[in-house]
C-alpha cells in the first residue's frame, strides 16, 4: 500500500515549473533517495511533500490517515540554530508544536513521546545539556528526535549529513538504517551523496528537471541515468 | 544615600517611573530574546527611529502622537521582517534605510515647525521621571496582554524562533507568530520611547537576552533572567540617575552593560 503516489506532477514558481513529470511512490516500509544536482527540484519537491506548496498540475496522493503535518521532518541547520540557547529536551518537544492543543502547551503524552524517542536515539543523557554545546552528530540526533515526535511512521531528510565529520556520517546514516529495519520507519532522504544512498536505500528517484529514474536501488547502476551518473563521477 | 533613595520613591512621580519602566523593561527583554535569536537585534533601534519620526510628525500636524506613531510602526515591523526575508534588500540594509529615513524626517519635521525644543529631547531621550497616571495605565495596558500572550504561546513562540521550517512541516502557523511578536514589539517600543528615548530603546530589547545568554543554557532560563535582568537594571539605572543627577535613560543602559559585563565573566569562569 502506497504512503505517497506522486501522479504527473508539475512543481515551480510563478508558472515556471522547475520540476515536471513526476510519478513515484513511497510504500510503507521504503527507505527512497532522492538524488539530483543542486536546482534538480530536490528541495521543492520537499516542500510539495511537507504540504508547504502545491503542485502546479497533477496529483501528490497521500494514503488515508497520513496527514502532512504528520511527517518527521528533519530540515538544514541554520546557521542561527548552532548557537542556539536551548537544552535538548526543549528542543526535542517542539517536535510536538503542530497538534493542536490549548494554546499550544504540551501534555503529558507529548513529554513521554518526547524522552521515548530520546532513548531510541541514545541521547537521553543528553536531555539537559546545551544544544549549542553539542557536536554536529549529535545536534542531528536531536533533531531526529523531534521529527520522530511529530510522525508515526515517515521520517523526510533533507541532506542530513551536511557539514559532518566522516565518523559522525556513517554513524548518522547506521542511525537512519536502524530505524528503517528495527523500527519500521519509511524513510524518504534528500541526498547529495550518492554512495551512501546506493549502499543503504532501497529504491532511488534521481531528478534533473523532470524524473531520470525511479525505482529499485540495485538496478539503478544497470540504468542509463546511474550508468551517467556513475561515468561522470568516476571521471571527477 | 538610604535616606535620598526613601524619600525619593515616596514620590509619586518616582513610583510611577518605577512601575511604568519596569513592566515595559521586562516585556521589551522577553520579546528580545526571540528577536536576537533570530538574528532581528537592529529591529528594535529602526523601529524606534520610525517611532520618533512618527511621533514628531504628529505633533507637527497636531495628531496624538501615539495614535499615530503606533500604526506606523506596526507597518514598519512588518515591512522590516518581511524586508528580511526577500532578497532585494538585505534585512540589515534594509533596517538602516529604514531607520535613518524615519530620524532624518523625524527631525526636518521638528526644524520645519517648532525647532529643537523640549519634546525633541523628550523623544530623543525619553521622560521616564515625568510620565503621568494616564501614561502609567497605558503601559499596563500593553504590558499586560504582551506577557499573557508571550505565556499563553511561549512554546510556539520557541518553536518558531529555533526552527521556522520544521514549525511550518509540522503545520504550526509560523507567519501568525512572527506577526504576533512584530506587533508586539511595535508596541512596546513606541512605549518604551517615552520612557527611555528613541535612542536607547533598543538597548531594552537587546541587552538583557545577550546578558542572560552568556550564563544560562535552556531557552526557559534565558526568558525568566532576561526578564529579572532587565528589571534589575532598570532600578539601579534610575536609583544611580537619582542619586547622581545622571540621565535615566542612559543609566539604565550603562547599568545594563555591567550586567553584561559581569554575566560574561561569569560564564566565561563556568565554561574553563
Amino acid at each position: 500500500m502506497a504512503l505517497i503516489e506522486a501522479k504527473n506532477v508539475c512543481l515551480g514558481y510563478d508558472g515556471h515549473d522547475v520540476v515536471t513529470n513526476l510519478n513515484f511512490h513511497v510504500d510503507r516500509g521504503d527507505y527512497l533517495c532522492v538524488v539530483g544536482e543542486n536546482g534538480s527540484g530536490k528541495s521543492t519537491l520537499i516542500k510539495a511533500l511537507l504540504g508547504l506548496k502545491k503542485c502546479s498540475s497533477g496529483h501528490l496522493h497521500f494514503l488515508e490517515g497520513l496527514k502532512q503535518n504528520q511527517i518527521g521532518y528533519l530540515p538544514q541547520q541554520t546557521a542561527a540554530q548552532k548557537d542556539f540557547p536551548a537544552s535538548v529536551y526543549e528542543v526535542v518537544l517542539t517536535g510536538n508544536a503542530g497538534k493542536k492543543k490549548f494554546f499550544g502547551f504540551y501534555s503529558k503524552n507529548d513529554k513521554r513521546k518526547a524522552l521515548d524517542n530520546m532513548s531510541i536515539l541514545g541521547i537521553s543523557e543528553l536531555k539537559n545539556k546545551c544544544y549549542r554545546n553539542l557536536s554536529g552528530g549529535q545536534q542531528q540526533r536531536v533533531l531526529l528526535a523531534r521529527a520522530l515526535c511529530a510522525t508515526e511512521s515517515l521520517l523526510l531528510l533533507d541532506e542530513p549529513v551536511t557539514g559532518l565529520d566522516p565518523v559522525a556520517t556513517e554513524d548518522m546514516y547506521d542511525l537512519l538504517y536502524h530505524l528503517n529495519r528495527d523500527h519500521g520507519i519509511t524513510i524518504i532522504m534528500v541526498s547529495h551523496d550518492i554512495r551512501a544512498a546506493l549502499r543503504y536505500s532501497t529504491r532511488m528517484l534521481h531528478l534533473r528537471g523532470s524524473q531520470l529514474y525511479f525505482g529499485k536501488t540495485c538496478d539503478y547502476l544497470s540504468s542509463e541515468a546511474g550508468r551517467i551518473f556513475m561515468g561522470g563521477e568516476d571521471n571527477a | 544615600m538610604l535616606d535620598t533613595l526613601v524619600l525619593m520613591f515616596s514620590q509619586p512621580f518616582m513610583q510611577r517611573a518605577v512601575f511604568g519602566g519596569i513592566v515595559i523593561s521586562v516585556c521589551a527583554a522577553l520579546l528580545g530574546v526571540s528577536l536576537v535569536l533570530k538574528r532581528y537585534s537592529m529591529i528594535g533601534d529602526g523601529l524606534s527611529h520610525v517611532g520618533f519620526g512618527a511621533v514628531v510628525v504628529a505633533s507637527a500636524l497636531n495628531f496624538a502622537p501615539l495614535a499615530v506613531a503606533i500604526p506606523v510602526v506596526v507597518i514598519a515591523a512588518f515591512l522590516l521582517l518581511r524586508l528580511g526575508e526577500s532578497s532585494e534588500i538585505k534585512g540589515d540594509a534594509a533596517v538602516a534605510l529604514v531607520s535613518t529615513g524615519a530620524l532624518a524626517i523625524g527631525v526636518v519635521a521638528s526644524s520645519l515647525t517648532t525647532g529643537m525644543n523640549q519634546d525633541f529631547n523628550s523623544y530623543m531621550f525619553g521622560t521616564i521621571l515625568g510620565l503621568s497616571k494616564s501614561d502609567v495605565i497605558v503601559s499596563l495596558a500593553v504590558s499586560i496582554p504582551v506577557l499573557i500572550l508571550f505565556i499563553l504561546f511561549y512554546n510556539r513562540i520557541f518553536a518558531v524562533t529555533f526552527d521556522e521550517s520544521f514549525a511550518k512541516a509540522v503545520g504550526v502557523k509560523a507567519g501568525v507568530y512572527n506577526a504576533l511578536v512584530a506587533v508586539l514589539t511595535s508596541l512596546v517600543i513606541v512605549l518604551g520611547m517615552r520612557l527611555m528615548g528613541a535612542l536607547l530603546i533598543s538597548s531594552l530589547v537587546i541587552f538583557p537576552s545577550l546578558t542572560s545568554m552568556r550564563v544560562c543554557k535552556t531557552f526557559r532560563s534565558v526568558v525568566i533572567t532576561s526578564g529579572i535582568v532587565s528589571a534589575v537594571c532598570f532600578l539601579f539605572g534610575i536609583c544611580a540617575s537619582v542619586l547622581y543627577d545622571l540621565p535615566t535613560g542612559a543609566s539604565i543602559v550603562i547599568s545594563n552593560i555591567v550586567a553584561f559585563v559581569i554575566f560574561w565573566i561569569v560564564g566565561k569562569i563556568k565554561n574553563s
